[in-house]
């Protein structure tokens, strides 16, 4: 993963990314200090740090990893547990397109340490694990950053994990820090009710941690200073597609689509979708979601997810169906192989979405397809199958038109270029 | 019980002893039915008029019965007084002092029978990867039945008793050979080609 | 009582559709598929024994 090297522009609302901004250079310690400040000084006790929890609660900050869940009721239920906690910062970005965790971790490796230090201190935790991709720069800039920190109250261990897709998936986490391989579990237990070593076990995305080190010494009132009143804050997107700057911007929350990928340069062609949320996303026509706010209730309501802040443009000259089949058969090699029905089902609708593309059709087949694409959500240990099966549905809405050209066997000229959408590169071998 | 001679009792004057041997041959029996079914059970093997739990019901009933008649067997023998077998001997192996070697074998086999009952009749509390472990162990229990029988049994050494034996071995040889054939590999069964 | 498949467990066995039918089918690649519903008391009885006749006791009986 490649740090993106663009200048954040005059229209970004720079928090997390600031001390970037200023000097085009990972923030060592001093910098980081001169930058932010210290970190407020407090202390571990038993049930977690009220002051803390009710400041979380008051800011409003939601997840950034994808499901946008209250932070706050989070690190309560986790300080609840009754003993100490374990706090695992997720750094593992599994997506292929997603970059926004990768550059965080370069450039400001620091704040999502006091994120990590705050959030242990807020739930009563002894032990705190960041979670990234084994060999990934990343690994590195936190050890360097670790060893140059005063000691913290809790032991902060880098975990390596394998780069596998659903490996960043919060039970495979734990699973992996206990022991076993990186895949996901059956819930429940969830990891805040028996994680890491049997214990509550608080899993945030590197971003929330960062935002939260930010809460932390300037408050939540200055959290809630900027974007959407629901979901304040800042919050990382990753631009990538038809844009002349791809890469990761810092914008206020609720900031509409077409604003940002103005950020990132406007289009380098005409848009005919954009992927918003990436490959647990949904498609979007191009038209609509130039409107739509960047927030997980905004593109609830519209049928979207917001995921990880992930934006793919989508040119006219590019074909959606072809591009969905290419992505379906990457999320169908990245099962973790465990449940049956997405061992079976991804392939099935991959192998479908190829055959449409390439124009090999027949209405029976069409039926197997809606049929497939009904009968796999929901009936995995994990959401991989339900998030695979949601970006298949939305192409075959979004790109309807298509559709029905393909069904009559005439495959557009965008089937037969090489697909745009990035896929990582398989990842084999060890899931330990 | 009254003194029997030895003459007498190879004779086959006494009813216990018939008991033992009789109660032996048919354990012997149901746990080879046991143990095909409990094969059959593993690899799926059904027909719409067959279906699997009504194999898996009649393994789980056979094998049942096959442990109340290990039992009969168990206790006829310690009841006999012709050959001397304490009780313990029943359940520690090598502690018996006629035919050591060969009586431990039907211990072992008996002992291992106990324990994979116990484990699947608490299947639901011990979770399946130790009833799983365990009950490999029964793979175990059925070749030291069979040898106990070859070593000890009365009747191994006549050749319809021989025959028998050969049949047991033969069948459960052949499940053996089906299971290890079809044994799929680790994760979920993949159906390939998809859609009916 | 309602049913739930843990499908990591689930081997694709079928025995619990053979057992309950009226709540549980199974798909094209012989995994369950499980009616969400809480089950009425007259039909609980075939919950249980499907429940304990899982051969990887993957299908798990949750209250309420």
């Amino acid at each position: 993963m490649t740090t993106p090297a663009r200048a954040p522009s005059a229209t970004q609302t720079l928090r997390l990314l600031c001390g970037f901004a200023k000097t085009r250079q990972p923030a060592s310690w001093s910098e980081h200090l001169a930058e932010h400040g210290p970190l407020p000084s407090g202390r571990r006790r038993r049930g977690g740090d009220p002051r803390l929890l009710e400041l979380v609660d008051k800011s409003g900050l939601t997840g950034r990893g994808g499901a946008g869940f209250p932070t706050g009721r989070k690190l309560r239920t986790v300080a609840g547990s009754g003993r100490a906690a374990v706090v695992v910062a997720n750094g593992m970005e599994g997506e292929p397109a997603a970059q926004k965790d990768a550059l965080l971790l370069a450039v400001a490796p620091h704040l999502v340490l006091d994120g990590i230090e705050l959030a242990a201190r807020a739930v009563d935790a002894n032990h705190a694990y960041v979670a990234v991709h084994r060999g990934s720069p990343a690994s590195a800039v936190l050890r360097a950053a670790v060893a140059v920190r005063p000691e913290p109250p809790m032991p902060v261990t880098i975990a390596e994990l394998p780069a596998h897709y659903v490996a960043s998936e919060e039970s495979a986490l734990v699973h992996w820090l206990n022991g076993g391989a990186a895949k996901p579990t059956f819930v429940p237990p969830r990891p805040f009710e028996r994680g890491v070593g049997g214990r509550a076990t608080l899993v945030n995305n590197v971003e929330t941690l960062a935002h939260l080190a930010l809460i932390a010494r300037h408050g939540s009132e200055w959290f809630r200073q900027v974007g959407d009143v629901g979901e304040p804050g800042t919050m990382l997107v990753t631009i990538c597609g038809a844009v002349r700057h791809p890469g990761v911007v810092e914008v206020a929350t609720g900031t509409a689509v077409g604003e940002v990928l103005r950020l990132a340069g406007g289009a380098s062609a005409a848009l005919q979708a954009v992927l918003v949320g990436g490959y647990f996303g949904t498609w979007m026509d191009a038209e609509l979601a130039l409107s739509l706010p960047l927030t997980q209730a905004g593109l609830r309501a519209v049928g979207g997810a917001l995921g990880a802040g992930i934006l793919i443009a989508l040119p006219d000259s590019a074909c959606g169906i072809a591009e969905t089949a290419h992505v379906l058969g990457y999320l169908a090699g990245q099962s973790a192989n465990q449940c049956g029905p997405c061992v079976n089902g991804l392939p099935a609708i991959a192998g479908a979405l190829t055959d449409l593309a390439r124009g090999s059709w027949s209405p029976a087949r069409r039926g197997d397809l809606d049929r497939w694409l009904g009968l796999v959500p929901g009936r995995g240990a994990c959401r991989h199958p339900d998030g695979a099966v949601r970006l298949a549905v939305s192409a075959l809405q979004v790109f309807a038109a298509d559709v029905h050209r393909h069904e009559a066997s005439r495959p557009c000229a965008g089937a037969l270029v090489p697909p745009a959408l990035p896929v990582g590169a398989p990842v084999s071998g060890s899931w330990r | 019980m009254g003194a029997f001679t030895a003459a007498a009792a190879s004779a086959g004057g006494n009813p216990l002893w018939y008991a033992t041997r009789s109660f032996g041959l048919v354990a012997l029996a149901l746990l080879t039915a046991s143990v095909l079914l409990g094969v059959l059970t593993s690899q799926r093997i059904a027909t719409p008029k067959w279906p699997r739990f009504a194999s898996q019901a009649l393994h789980r009933n056979v094998s049942l019965l096959a442990l109340a008649v290990v039992g009969v067997h168990v206790l006829t023998t310690l009841m006999d007084t012709y050959v001397r077998i304490t009780w313990w001997a029943a359940v520690v192996p090598f502690t018996s002092a006629y035919r050591t070697g060969y009586v431990a074998l039907g211990t072992i086999a008996f002992d291992l029978l106990l324990v994979v009952t116990a484990t699947s009749l608490a299947r639901t509390l011990t979770g399946h990867r130790w009833w799983r472990l365990v009950h490999w162990s029964a793979y175990a229990a059925w070749p030291l039945a069979l040898g106990h029988y070859l070593g000890t049994g009365t009747d191994a050494r006549t050749s319809w008793g021989l025959l028998f034996a050969l049949a047991c071995l033969g069948a459960v040889s052949v499940a053996v050979l089906i299971r290890l054939a079809i044994e799929r590999r680790e994760g979920p069964v993949r159906v390939w080609g998809g859609g009916r | 009582m309602r049913l739930r498949v843990n499908p990591i467990a689930c081997a694709a066995h079928g025995l619990c559709a053979e057992l309950f039918p009226e709540w549980i089918q199974l798909d094209e690649w012989g995994y369950p598929i499980v009616d969400d519903e809480p089950i009425p008391p007259h039909l609980q009885v075939h919950a249980r024994r499907a429940v304990a006749q899982c051969p990887t006791l993957a299908l798990v009986a949750e209250k309420a």
